[in-house]
């Protein structure tokens, strides 16, 4: 047993409820208890669905357990077909239906359906929701997808996107006109969009573009292997990764690359006077692998920031970012427990964090700001509006993206520098109604002394607390870091303003 | 007192004909009660005992208070928990262990028990003995399912309440307990009006508190401030406590015929009872018609959700002008809503239990002009067309007694309001 709160990815059914509600003419009999019916409104609010996620749950209860539960599983399942009358069908169980053992799949298979009935083996014990997507999208395709005649044109499948998944709408489509400013035509996007008809037809592209490895990859590997459809290992989130992208694209296709850098504004925004303050900004990666491998490229090669820490939650990645968090010279951190990211965190005290919904919220706890890189996250990342996160739109929607909150984290910082003028504190109150009312609030932050005090070994004289409360907030947990350090390693017990200056030069870069 | 009300119809719905219908649910398990009732008790501690799918649920009803500090958890279980490898119990009363380390300010630890736990017959209750004789006095651990195979939304509240009833200390006292959790707002308007007609050895269950004293006896008679109490109404009366019988104190008429069933109990006189409850009885009246006003002569059809359904309806059609199509309602306890369904004019399909989709085509052919719904069916059900409004924030927001009066009118008036301001056809 392991205490949670907060879950980074749900149970591996509800990625299977990621691929069923991505594409149409599919249905998915899900045997699981009243109550699993929950993970709908992820779909109809989170990603403001206009229908119901094609599901149909068999609803066991207590007083069914025993020989009833098969049954209701089979009238649920031939009830579903039907009344929605699918191409195909998934059918599988959830975790209590997993402890009662009915076979789902052997079940359905004795029900004679006239359509293709996929069962799926999900280890809801073992196993998550990034799985859950990976192995259902695999099935359905080996299952369904058969060899057939390439198209006359060079065409490609995008694989990958599915329900729920962040920014995937908008990706398909920045990526469906680049590959078209190439030449090259979309065959299939699947599972988003996609009906098993479709699946079927999967073979007639000369190639797949695996958009999301986490939820892609199985059924890119299969189709490799049994429709020799190559796959693309570059992930084009970021410049530098679009043009490693179509140049491999270019090389699998033996067309030449040609990108429309027109609309291209990152590399210059990045490059002009106004963004020198991000140089060296100390920034902390935490996601799904794809997506903070991609960022921290980015991150470092792009928006000149210097990555302090990178991790993701799906071990399913932890070979790769392991790998890369070396390149950079850092610790990965392959954990689901996101006090591990909290604490990893606070040790490092970034000036900037790029994570989850999550990672918003412990910035939001330690001061840092943030920007949200990767699921999971809430409602407002489901935009209206057009942002993708993949090509050449997708740059720009990043850099606005990462540098928003360091701007207002500046605005913030300048608020707190002129707190103290005599005309712009909280104490006096609005210029325009003549500040007559003000209340002499000057209250200090008492709690951040008195933690100060009792942090560690070395204990903070108060007028180098005072000093320390000069230092621009962001950069504060580092300098106050920095200076213990340092004390401890001079055998200093007692931190005055020289020795906070004293390790200011010691560290000086 | 001058009597503004409706009088009661000729014919409600006591008897009327119930549709019960089985298929899929689409609604929460009983672990979701456990979101409002952590913020009620303050120093109790909620600690799932289940899958990461519960953990899940927990997180995606919990929303943005997740992020709080919230003293709720799931201890998930882990395939050497099913496979015997280790033993549950030691497992858990380890992670125990660490919860309580951590959590010193725990006073009341409820272990809950949830599908996958109930399915391996993982015996909680004696998880819960074994803890409690540990860390006795400081922390008393508790047991309850909040299991969808057992329990259906609002009845984890139930089930947790009754939990609760057999460890309260014994008293002969004569006393009122009022039964459900209320926001602390609510809570003292209610403590304060039955005060007001001197009606004071009251006590609530649940306490906001470990320490606040709460007994039972054979000399206490009992009021529910929510209908989905059925488990906890059977525990009371097994220690010889009473039921009071009322309709549930929602709007001006609800809140008045609860107060009335008290006042008449404890002997309150009704001058009394007119100069405590005219002034307030005024306020609501003329909030609630506000409200009524886009409501008057508009059908409303629920879906089953919280058992707040037939209270709600009878409030909607009574204080409202609303005319019911169907209330559908997870578990109908005739004991305990009685009352409300004698208020509720006949008319209205009364169901029980659900088969979505056969549902979903009574609520087409019916075109309701407002429907109340869960949060998986509401925007399906705009995208087709119809007025919904969902239902589980009737169960987060302050809605009881007088002064919230409009307020709940004005829950279900807002989407009517909200549909007749939108002129969006043309930008399409």
């Amino acid at each position: 047993m392991k205490l949670t709160l907060w879950t980074y990815e749900g149970p591996p059914h509800v990625g299977a409820m990621r691929v069923a509600t991505a594409m149409t003419g599919l249905h998915y009999v899900l045997h699981a208890p009243q109550g699993d019916t929950y993970a709908d409104l992820l779909f109809t609010m989170i990603e403001r669905r206009n229908h119901r996620p094609p599901v149909t749950y068999t609803t066991f209860q207590a007083r069914d357990l025993g020989s009833d539960t098969a049954n209701l599983f089979k009238t649920a399942c031939q009830n579903a077909y039907e009344r929605f009358k699918p191409e195909a069908m998934i059918v599988g169980a959830s975790c209590t239906a997993e402890l009662i053992q009915d076979d789902p799949g052997g079940m359905a298979e004795t029900m004679g359906l006239p359509v293709p009935v996929i069962a799926l083996e999900l280890p809801s014990y073992q196993r998550k929701e990034n799985f859950g997507a990976d192995e259902t999208f695999f099935q359905i395709t080996r299952a369904l997808a058969k060899p057939v005649e390439k198209t006359a044109h060079v065409s490609c499948n995008l694989i990958g996107p599915t329900a729920l998944g962040f920014r995937h709408r908008d990706d398909i489509t920045e990526l469906t006109g680049m590959l078209a400013d190439m030449g090259i035509a979309v065959n299939v996007c699947a599972p988003y969009g996609a009906s098993p008809s479709d699946i079927a037809r999967l073979g007639a592209a000369h190639f797949n573009v695996l958009m999301y490895p986490e939820t892609g990859e199985a059924a890119c590997r299969w189709m490799e292997r049994e429709l020799e459809l190559p796959f693309t290992k570059t992930v084009p989130i970021g410049v530098g990764a679009t043009r490693d992208f179509m140049a491999e694209v270019a090389s699998l296709t033996g067309l030449t690359p040609q990108i429309d850098e027109s609309r291209l504004r990152l590399p210059w925004y990045s490059a002009s006077v106004d963004s020198t303050y991000l140089t060296g900004k100390r920034v902390f990666l935490f996601g799904d692998g794809t997506h903070v491998a991609a960022a921290a490229r980015i991150a470092r090669d792009e928006m000149g920031f210097e990555v302090v820490g990178m991790g993701c939650y799906n071990r399913e990645m932890a070979r790769p970012i392991r790998k890369l968090a070396k390149e950079y010279g850092v610790e990965a951190l392959i954990t689901d427990d996101y006090l591990e990211v909290e604490a990893a965190i606070e040790a490092l005290a970034p000036e900037m964090i790029l994570g989850t919904q999550m990672e918003r919220m412990i910035g939001k706890r330690l001061n840092i700001p943030c920007a949200v890189i990767s699921a999971p996250v809430h409602v407002q990342d489901y935009p209206a509006r057009y942002s993708p996160q993949m090509g050449i739109e997708g740059a720009n929607v990043i850099f606005d993206t990462w540098v928003h909150p360091l701007v207002m984290g500046l605005e913030e910082h300048l608020l707190h520098m002129f707190r103290d003028d005599f005309e712009f504190n909280d104490a006096a109150g609005a210029s325009h109604h003549g500040g007559h009312h003000s209340t002499p609030a000057s209250e200090t932050k008492q709690p951040e002394t008195a933690d100060a005090a009792t942090t560690g070994t070395v204990i903070w004289l108060d007028e180098a607390e005072r000093e320390l409360k000069k230092i621009p907030f962001f950069v504060r947990g580092k300098a106050r870091r920095n200076t213990e350090t340092f004390a401890a390693n001079q055998g200093v017990h007692e931190i005055g303003i020289d020795t906070l200056y004293e390790a200011k030069a010691h560290y000086a870069r | 007192m001058t009597r503004h009300d409706a009088p009661p119809p000729t014919r409600g719905c006591r008897d009327a004909p119930v549709l019960k219908q089985r298929g899929q649910h689409e609604v929460f398990c009983g672990l979701t009660g456990i979101i409002w009732l952590h913020r009620k008790m303050q120093d109790a501690f909620f600690l799932v005992v289940g899958s990461r799918t519960c953990a899940h649920l927990l997180q995606s009803a919990a929303g943005v208070m997740i992020f709080a500090e919230p003293r709720f958890g799931t201890a998930i279980l882990e395939e050497t928990d099913l496979a015997g490898l280790k033993d549950a119990q030691e497992e858990l009363e380890r992670e125990v262990e660490r919860l309580l380390a951590r959590r010193p300010d725990i006073r009341q630890l409820f272990l809950v028990g949830s599908c996958p736990s109930e399915v391996i017959k993982l015996d909680l209750a004696r998880a819960a003995e074994r803890l409690t004789l540990r860390h006795a006095p400081k922390v008393r651990v508790l047991n309850y399912s909040g299991s969808g195979i057992e329990t259906t939304f609002t009845e984890g509240e139930d089930a947790c309440l009754a939990s609760m009833v057999p460890a309260l200390p014994k008293t002969d006292e004569r006393q009122l307990m009022l039964v459900g959790a209320l926001p602390d707002v609510v809570e003292d308007q209610a403590l304060d009006l039955l005060a007001q007609m001197g009606i004071d050895k009251v006590s609530v269950l649940p306490a906001r508190h470990a320490d606040d004293p709460v007994a039972v006896g054979p000399n206490t008679v009992f009021a529910l401030t929510q209908p989905f109490l059925g488990g906890t109404h059977a525990a009371l009366e097994r220690r010889g406590a009473r039921h009071v019988p009322a309709p549930l104190p929602f709007g001006e008429e609800g809140t008045t015929a609860w107060l009335a069933a008290l006042a008449q109990e404890f002997g309150v006189e009704r001058a009394r009872f007119d100069a405590v409850t005219d002034a307030p009885r005024a306020r609501a009246r003329r909030a609630v018609k506000q409200a009524a006003e886009t409501l008057a002569g508009k059908t409303v059809f629920f879906f089953p959700d919280s058992q707040l359904e037939i209270p709600l309806a009878r409030f909607l059609t009574r204080e409202c002008g609303m005319q019911a199509l169907e209330v559908g309602t997870p578990y109908l306890h005739k004991a305990i809503l009685g009352p409300d369904l004698d208020l509720l004019a006949e008319g209205p399909q009364i169901a029980e239990g659900q088969d979505v989709d056969l549902q979903l085509e009574r609520c087409r052919a019916a075109r309701p002009d407002l429907t109340v719904c869960g949060l998986g069916l509401a925007n399906p059900l705009e995208a087709e067309g119809l007025t919904t409004k969902w239902a589980i924030e009737l169960v987060f927001t302050p809605v009881h007694f007088y002064e919230q009066a409009g307020d709940l009118a004005g829950l279900f008036s807002r989407p009517l309001r909200r549909r007749a301001a939108l002129h969006l056809e043309a930008a399409e």
